[in-house]
C-alpha cells in the first residue's frame, strides 16, 4: 500500500469507499453531455472515407475528376497530397500510410477522403471517384499468412513507431511482425516423463468491441497549428503521433476530449486522426469525419488467434509444466499486435506454480482488418484455453476443479514472469469466494456446466500519470487530469480521492475532459491503470493542498499543527474552526485566490515491459451454464466474479463494471465473432454480428468485491473492469466442457456445440 | 416538402427533403443532439425519439413521417416531471456509464411505463430488448427499470 505523507492526522474523510452518484449522472441523462459527434465549430465541413471495396491489391489509377467538381464539395484528400511528409504512422510499428499508397491492404482500407458542405454530399462525391484496382492474392487467414510462399503483407524494412515499448523491434520474418518469447527448455523432458499430458490446439474469433459511439474526430490546421477534437483514450500519445506524422512541435498540437461513448481499447492509441488532419489540412477549413459502424469494426477489430498448448502433470494432480504457441491475427497493420501478443503470451502459463515453461507467441499480417486492443486483451485470448486444460488434468485425476486450483496456484510473492513483479494478489482465496458465489455445490441435473477460471493479466501499461489539483476561493475543487472518461467512472472516482484527501464532500469537486494545452500529461486510459496512477497522482497533488490548508491554519491557531484536523471542509482545533474558503481568504486576502497541488507518477526503474507490470489483474470468475443437446444452445444462468480491487474507491461503480465486462464476455464466448472469407468481412453490420441484449442477461449474477488493501494505487487500490471478461470466458468454457461438450473454438454458436455433441457421440459408438 | 409538427411541445414547421431521416433534422439542423447515431439499421435503439408517445428509431423514420405528429427528444423530456423519477432511479442504480445509450433508455422506459407494459422482469426485458447498451451489461438497468415498474428483478 502507498503511503502519502500529509501532515495532521488523517481521518476517513469517508469519501473513498462511497458508493456516490456518478458525477456524470445528470449530463447524460439529461442529453447534454457532449461527445465527438455533437461538436460543431464554425465553417465545419463534413468528411467522408472513400474506402478499399477488395482485400489485395495495386492501384491502378484513381479518378478524381467528377467528385472534386460537384457542388459541395471543398477537398479531396489522396496519396498525392501526402508527399511532402512521411505519411506511416502506427505506434508499435509505423506500417501504415495515413491514405492507401499504391496499394490497399484490406477491405475497408482508406484509399481517398472527401470534405464537403454536408455528409450527403462527401458521401455522393466518394461514389463518385473512380478507382482502377489490379488484384493480387490475398492472404486471408493464418494459416495462409503461415505457407511457406505466402505472399507478404508488407515487404522492406520494419519502422518502430513512437510507442511500442516492447524493447527493440526484431525484423520481420515473412508475416510474423513480432513475436514474444518466455520460458525455458527445460519443459521437454518433463513432458516426456509426465504421468498425465493433455493437449490441443485452439480457435479464438475475431470480434468488434463495440462502443456505441463509432471513432470520430473534429479537425483544425491554422495558423495555430493543428487542433482536435477526437475520441481519444490516449490524448498525449495520439498529441505525439501527429505532431511527428505532421511534423510540427508537441506543443503545436491540441487535442480536446469530451466524452466517449464507451472505448474498451477501440479508441485506444491512434486511429481516425491523421486522416481528419490531413483533410483538414488540405481543405484549409475544419472538418468533422465520424465512422459508420461498418468503418469502425474494420478501423480496430480484437485480434482471432490459434493456440496450441500442452499441459503436464502428476496423477495426483500436481501441475508441473505448460508450454504454448499462439498465432494472433494482427490485420494489415500492427495496430496494438504487438502489445497484445506478448500480454497473451505473458497470460498463457496461468498463475500456477509451474516447475518449467514455454512460451512462444507471434503476431502475424494477413489482408484482413487490423487488430488492437480490447477489453483484457491476451488474457482473454489464453486463459480459457490454459484453464479448459488444467480442468482435463483435473477430470483425468479425479479431482474437483476448486481443489486442484488450490493445490497449484501461485501464491503472493511468487515469480509470475521472470524479472517482472511477483504476485500481488491472493488467488487462493478469490477462487473460494468465486466457487461460493455461484454455489459450486448446489445440486444439479446433467445438462448444467460449472466453471471457474483464474488468471492474471499485466495491467497498468507504463507508470505516468500527471495531476493538478485546484482548490478555488470558494472552497470547490478542480481536479485536472488526463485520463478520459469513456464511461467507466474516471470523472466520479478522481473527485472522491481528492475530496478523501481534502476532507470534503466529492460533490463538490469537479473533473473535466482533456485539452492537452492545460490538462498535465497522462500516458493513457486503459489496462485498467486511470484509478491505479492517475488516482495516485490525484492523491498526491490533493495532499499539497491539505498542506496548504494545514499551512494556512496554523497561522489561525497557535498549536502543533499535529493537533489541527481537516473535517468537512473545515480545519478545526479545539472547540473552533475554519472553513477552507476562510482559510484561503486569510492566505489571500478577500480578492480570492486558488490553492494548488502539483504532482506525478513516474517509474522507480526504467519503466520497461519486462520489470512490470504496475499489477497483475485478477481475472477471475465462474458461470453455470446450461446446453441444450438437441439445439447445441448454450444459456448461461448464473455467473460470479471476482472484484479484487485492493480497495473499492466506488464499490457500485466497481460491481458495475463486472457486470458489463461479463456481459461483452458472453458475447464473445457464445455468439460474436467476424466472419471473413477471401479477406472480405461478411458481417459488417449490427444486424449480421450479434451483441448482446438485455434477453441475454443471465438470471444471476453476483459480483464479490475483494478489498485486501494490497494495491500499488490510493488507498492500496488497484485497477478492475477487465479482469471479469477473460475469466468469465474461461468460466463458461470450462462450464460446457463441465456439461461433456468438448471445446475447442468460439464462439459457442448452437451449431459448433451442436457438432461437438454429433461427434463426440459418434466416436462413442 | 413542408412538414408541421410538435416538436416537443412546440408547433414547428419544417422544409425537409422527402429522403430526409428524422434523426438527421434533429441533430444537424435543429441541434436535438441528445438522441445519438449509431448502428443506422434499427438494431441499437440509440436514435430513440418519443412519436405519438411510441418510441421509434429515428435512424430510419422519415422526418416526413412526422407530420402532424408529436415528436418527443430527450430536450423536451427532461423538462417534464416524468424525467425526473426516471433519471433517478437510472443514477441511483448507476444504470449509465459512457451515456450514448441513457437518453434513448430514458424515452423507452418512459414510453414503456405510460403504456403500462412494464409488469415483470419478462415484460422489462421484452421492452427494452431494442435499445442495446454496451457499457452496464443490462443488470443495472433492469434493477432500475424493475423499481420504476415495481417489479421484482432477480439479481
Ligand atoms: S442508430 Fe438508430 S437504431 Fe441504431
Ligand atoms: S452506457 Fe455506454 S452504451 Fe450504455
Amino acid at each position: 500500500m502507498t503511503v502519502i505523507d500529509v501532515k495532521g492526522p488523517t481521518v476517513g474523510a469517508g469519501q473513498v469507499g462511497r458508493s456516490m452518484r456518478r458525477v456524470d449522472a445528470d449530463e447524460k441523462l439529461r442529453g447534454e453531455a457532449q461527445y465527438v459527434g455533437d461538436i460543431v465549430i464554425p465553417g465545419m465541413l463534413h468528411g467522408k472515407v472513400l474506402r478499399s471495396p477488395v482485400p489485395r491489391a495495386r492501384i491502378v489509377s484513381m479518378d478524381t475528376a467528377a467528385a472534386a467538381t460537384m457542388p459541395g464539395v471543398v477537398a479531396i484528400l489522396t496519396g498525392d497530397d501526402l508527399l511532402d511528409i512521411d505519411p506511416f504512422w502506427g505506434h508499435a510499428i509505423k506500417d501504415r500510410p495515413i491514405v492507401a499508397i499504391g496499394m490497399v491492404r484490406f477491405v475497408g482500407e482508406p484509399v481517398a477522403a472527401v470534405a464537403a458542405v454536408d455528409e450527403t454530399t462527401a458521401e455522393a462525391a466518394v461514389k463518385a471517384i473512380v478507382v482502377e484496382y489490379e488484384d493480387l492474392p490475398v492472404v486471408g487467414t493464418l494459416d495462409e499468412a503461415l505457407a511457406p510462399d505466402a505472399p507478404l503483407v508488407h515487404d522492406g524494412p520494419t519502422r518502430p513507431g513512437l510507442f511500442h515499448g516492447l524493447g527493440t523491434l526484431p525484423e520481420r520474418d515473412g508475416n510474423v511482425c513480432y513475436r514474444y518469447r518466455i520460458g525455458t527448455d527445460e519443459v521437454d523432458p518433463i513432458f516426456e516423463t509426465a504421468e498425465v499430458v493433455v493437449e490441443g490446439t485452439y480457435e479464438f474469433p475475431g470480434v468488434y468491441q463495440y462502443a456505441m459511439e463509432t471513432h470520430g474526430v473534429v479537425a483544425q490546421v491554422d495558423g495555430t497549428g493543428i487542433t482536435l477534437w477526437a475520441t481519444c483514450q490516449h490524448p498525449f500519445l495520439v498529441r505525439a503521433e501527429i505532431a511527428a506524422l505532421f511534423d510540427v512541435p508537441l506543443g503545436k498540437v491540441r487535442i480536446h476530449v469530451p466524452y466517449l461513448g464507451g472505448g474498451f481499447g477501440s479508441k485506444s492509441y491512434t486511429k481516425m486522426e491523421p486522416i481528419t488532419v490531413a483533410l483538414a489540412r488540405k481543405a484549409g477549413r475544419p472538418v468533422r469525419i465520424v465512422n459508420r459502424v461498418d468503418e469502425s469494426m474494420v478501423t480496430t477489430r480484437r485480434h482471432n488467434a490459434r493456440t496450441w498448448m500442452r499441459t503436464a502433470a502428476t496423477s495426483d494432480g500436481r501441475l508441473l509444466a505448460r508450454e504454448a504457441r499462439v498465432w494472433f491475427d494482427t490485420g494489415a497493420y500492427a495496430d496494438n499486435g504487438p502489445r497484445v501478443t506478448a500480454t497473451g503470451g505473458d497470460a498463457a502459463p496461468g498463475p500456477y506454480r509451474w516447475s518449467a515453461m514455454r512460451v512462444d507467441a507471434l503476431c502475424v499480417y494477413t489482408n484482413t482488418a487490423p487488430s488492437g486492443s480490447y477489453r483484457a486483451f491476451g488474457a482473454s485470448h489464453l486463459q480459457w484455453v490454459g484453464e479448459l486444460q488444467v480442468d482435463e488434468v483435473a477430470r483425468t485425476v479425479g479431482m474437483d476443479p476448486v481443489e486442484i486450483r488450490r493445490l497449484n496456484l501461485a501464491r503472493p510473492g511468487d515469480e509470475v514472469r521472470r524479472g517482472g513483479k511477483p504476485l500481488d494478489a491472493d488467488l487462493v482465496g478469490d477462487v473460494e469466494k468465486v466457487a461460493d458465489a455461484l454455489g459450486w455445490d448446489r445440486p444439479r441435473d446433467a445438462d448444467t456446466g460449472r466453471g471457474l477460471s483464474v488468471g492474471l493479466l499485466a495491467a497498468g501499461a507504463h507508470p505516468v500519470s500527471s495531476a493538478v489539483v485546484r482548490m478555488e476561493t470558494d472552497g470547490d475543487v478542480v481536479v485536472l487530469v488526463g485520463s478520459t472518461e469513456m464511461g467507466q467512472g474516471q470523472r466520479t472516482a478522481m473527485a472522491q480521492i481528492a475530496a478523501e484527501v481534502l476532507a470534503m464532500p466529492a460533490e463538490r469537486v469537479r473533473c473535466q475532459g482533456t485539452d492537452t494545452r492545460f490538462t498535465p500529461y497522462d500516458r493513457s486510459t486503459g489496462a485498467s491503470r486511470s484509478t491505479t496512477l492517475a488516482g495516485l497522482a490525484v492523491q498526491k497533488a490533493a495532499a499539497e493542498v491539505r498542506e496548504d490548508l494545514l499551512d494556512i491554519a496554523a497561522l489561525v491557531w497557535p498549536h502543533p499543527v499535529a493537533s489541527i484536523e481537516l473535517r468537512d471542509g473545515a480545519a478545526r482545533c479545539g472547540g473552533e474552526s475554519r472553513t477552507y474558503p476562510e482559510l484561503i481568504a486569510r492566505r489571500f486576502g478577500l480578492s480570492g485566490g486558488q490553492l494548488t497541488g502539483e504532482a506525478d507518477v513516474h517509474p522507480q526503474g526504467t519503466g520497461s515491459y519486462a520489470e512490470g507490470p504496475v499489477f497483475w489483474e485478477v481475472c477471475i470468475a465462474a458461470a453455470e451454464v446450461h446446453v441444450d443437446r438437441a439445439t447445441g444452445q448454450v444459456t448461461v444462468r448464473r455467473t460470479a466474479t471476482i472484484a479484487d480491487v485492493g480497495k473499492a474507491i466506488n464499490p457500485q461503480l466497481v460491481e458495475r463494471q463486472d457486470e458489463g465486462a461479463t456481459m461483452q464476455g458472453i458475447g464473445n464466448a457464445l455468439f460474436e465473432e467476424m466472419v471473413y472469407a477471401d479477406g472480405i468481412l461478411l458481417n459488417d453490420n449490427l444486424l449480421e454480428y450479434r451483441v448482446p441484449t438485455i434477453e441475454d442477461l443471465p438470471a444471476h449474477s453476483t459480483c464479490v468485491i475483494v478489498e485486501n488493501g494490497d494495491g500499488p494505487g490510493p488507498f492500496g487500490a488497484k485497477g478492475c473492469g477487465e479482469g471479469a471478461f477473460a475469466g468469465i470466458i474461461g468460466a463458461i468454457a470450462t462450464a460446457v466442457a463441465d456439461a461433456g461438450v468438448p471445446v475447442r473454438e468460439l464462439p459457442l454458436t448452437p451449431e459448433r456445440v451442436w457438432r461437438s455433441i454429433q461427434e463426440m457421440q459418434e466416436d462413442h459408438r | 416538402m413542408r412538414v408541421h409538427l410538435t416538436l416537443n411541445g412546440r408547433p414547428t414547421e419544417l422544409d425537409v427533403a422527402p429522403s430526409d431521416l428524422l434523426l438527421d433534422v434533429l441533430r444537424d439542423r435543429l441541434g436535438l443532439t441528445g438522441g445519438k447515431r449509431s448502428c443506422d439499421v434499427q438494431v441499437c435503439g440509440a436514435c430513440t425519439v418519443l412519436v405519438d408517445g411510441g418510441p421509434v428509431s429515428s435512424c430510419t423514420y422519415l422526418a416526413a413521417e412526422a407530420h402532424g405528429r408529436q415528436v418527443m427528444t430527450i430536450e423536451g423530456f427532461r423538462e417534464t416531471p416524468a424525467f425526473d423519477q426516471i433519471a433517478d432511479a437510472f443514477a441511483r442504480h448507476a444504470a449509465l456509464q459512457c451515456g450514448f445509450c441513457t437518453t434513448a433508455l430514458v424515452l423507452t422506459t418512459h414510453a414503456l411505463l405510460e403504456e403500462g407494459e412494464l409488469t415483470d422482469e419478462a415484460s422489462i426485458r421484452h421492452g427494452l430488448s431494442g435499445n442495446l447498451c454496451r457499457c452496464t451489461g443490462y443488470r443495472a438497468i433492469l434493477e432500475a427499470v424493475a423499481d420504476l415498474a415495481g417489479a421484482e428483478a432477480s439479481a
